[in-house]
């Protein structure tokens, strides 16, 4: 590691990719299967959590393997632990769960080509330890599912009326505008998401400049004060 | 041949790789702020998308279906079109050093991007003949080149419109392409 930077513990680092590292509203990262599958929340959890599943061991195994490999075809072989893990992850889905193999259907594989993984393993995993990503694995995958079932969640409840998992109504909702569940309602539900968030972010940030312009303001005051005070007391000893 | 030509507008236009099928996503956010960008990068992905499917689709028909590992399909494949795209570096780093100003930056980001795994698996869940590989393939990239570049347009022009402060960039775009899918959707009577 040369550049020896803070390091997070496993509680920030879960953290920052929950919140302050969000893949899908902050980094903007793995838009196919993000506006593909988040048609459900079945889907978009099924998706979020294959993506995490996936995530765990290629960050781990990456991490294991980083003094092994040669920098120069780091990419290649990065890429064939991912293709690996995949297709074990397409015959324990189709296997065990064959209706979410069915519906997440060409983004299965594709979450080989997923920036999220080869991003994670480039930027992190390669120069960390073993610990260090499989935590922040843990928190991008989840932070990805987040993402995902926020959109889905959104989609599914305004779009269909109702918001349904493993086959109970969790919401409903006196809307069905089929048009959010189509392919135009996924790029504006997440334009807007997004865009709501930038503008919070933005409105915070504002909000903590002011309060640091008052405090700095106050302090200075005080400064102030306290000098005038002291020239008091000089002038009244010398008086 | 009339079914080509359905195929042909099917994958060009109505099913538009990108504001329909949700894929190469990334580079389209990406590189479509600018229109030599948007350009570059949609003449590459043709090129990557046409050569990966009919070799993928060999591949597949004469090597993996007869040797009966046809699971291996996604390892193979990525394979295939990450070495298709350094092929396609080199090849075109001798042949045309003047092509290779334009469209070499773009190559390397073509392996991971969605679009192009994308149509070589569609291919063969879709069970095209090779004629219909080369036909979707084909025209499945041309109608991302034409959707990348028309909004590289969109976007440039966008630049100039008071958006507001957090809507400016990714969000701002995400909206123009959910009224340019909408738009898209009204080829499906075409049909």
């Amino acid at each position: 590691m040369a550049k020896k930077k803070k390091r997070l513990t496993p509680k920030q680092n879960v953290i920052k990719g929950l919140i302050k590292e969000n893949p899908t509203f902050v980094l903007i990262l793995g838009m196919c299967p993000t506006l593909g599958v988040t048609t459900s929340l079945e889907n978009g959890l099924g998706m979020g959590l294959s993506v995490l599943f996936v995530l765990i061991l290629t960050n781990t195994i990456i991490s294991l393997i980083r003094n092994i490999v040669p920098s120069e075809i780091r990419i290649p072989v990065y890429i064939v632990v991912i293709a690996l893990i995949v297709t074990m992850l397409e015959w324990l889905l189709q296997a065990y769960i064959p209706s979410l193999y069915a519906s997440l259907g060409i983004f299965l594989p594709l979450i080989v080509v997923n920036c999220i993984i080869l991003g994670r393993a480039e930027a992190y995993a390669s120069d960390n330890t073993i610990f260090d990503s499989l935590f922040d694995a843990i928190g991008m995958g989840l932070g990805f599912t987040l993402g995902l079932s926020t959109l889905s969640f959104v989609r599914e409840l305004f779009g269909t009326g109702s918001v349904q998992l493993l086959g109970f109504t969790l919401f409903e909702a006196n809307v069905a505008a089929s048009f959010l569940v189509q392919p135009a309602g996924a790029f504006l539900t997440l334009g807007l998401i997004i865009g709501i968030i930038n503008t919070i972010k933005a409105d915070k940030a504002k909000k903590k400049k002011a309060i640091m312009d008052i405090k700095i303001a106050a302090a200075l005051k005080k400064k102030a004060e306290k000098v005038a005070a002291l020239k008091a007391k000089e002038e009244l000893a010398n008086v | 041949m009339s079914d080509l030509l359905t195929l042909a507008f099917t994958s060009f236009l109505v099913q538009n790789i990108i504001l329909s099928q949700f894929l190469g996503i990334c580079s389209f956010l990406g590189v479509s702020n600018k229109r030599s960008k948007a350009l570059g990068m949609g003449l590459a992905v043709f090129f990557v998308i046409t050569l990966s499917g009919i070799v993928t689709w060999l591949i597949y028909y004469k090597i993996l279906e007869p040797g009966g590992i046809t699971f291996m399909r996604t390892i193979v494949f990525i394979l295939v079109v990450a070495a298709m795209v350094q092929i396609l570096e080199m090849a075109i780093k001798k042949f045309s050093p003047l092509l290779y100003g334009s469209l070499g930056v773009y190559l390397p980001l073509i392996t991971t991007n969605c679009a192009v795994l994308g149509v070589a698996l569609l291919n063969i869940q879709n069970n095209f003949t090779l004629s219909e590989t080369v036909v979707f393939s084909a025209f499945t990239s041309l109608g991302y080149t034409a959707v990348i570049i028309i909004f590289s347009y969109i976007r440039e022009q966008m630049l100039k419109a008071p958006i507001p402060e957090g809507f400016k960039g990714i969000p701002s775009g995400l909206i123009a392409a959910s009224i340019m899918a909408l738009l898209f959707k009204g080829f499906v009577g075409l049909i």
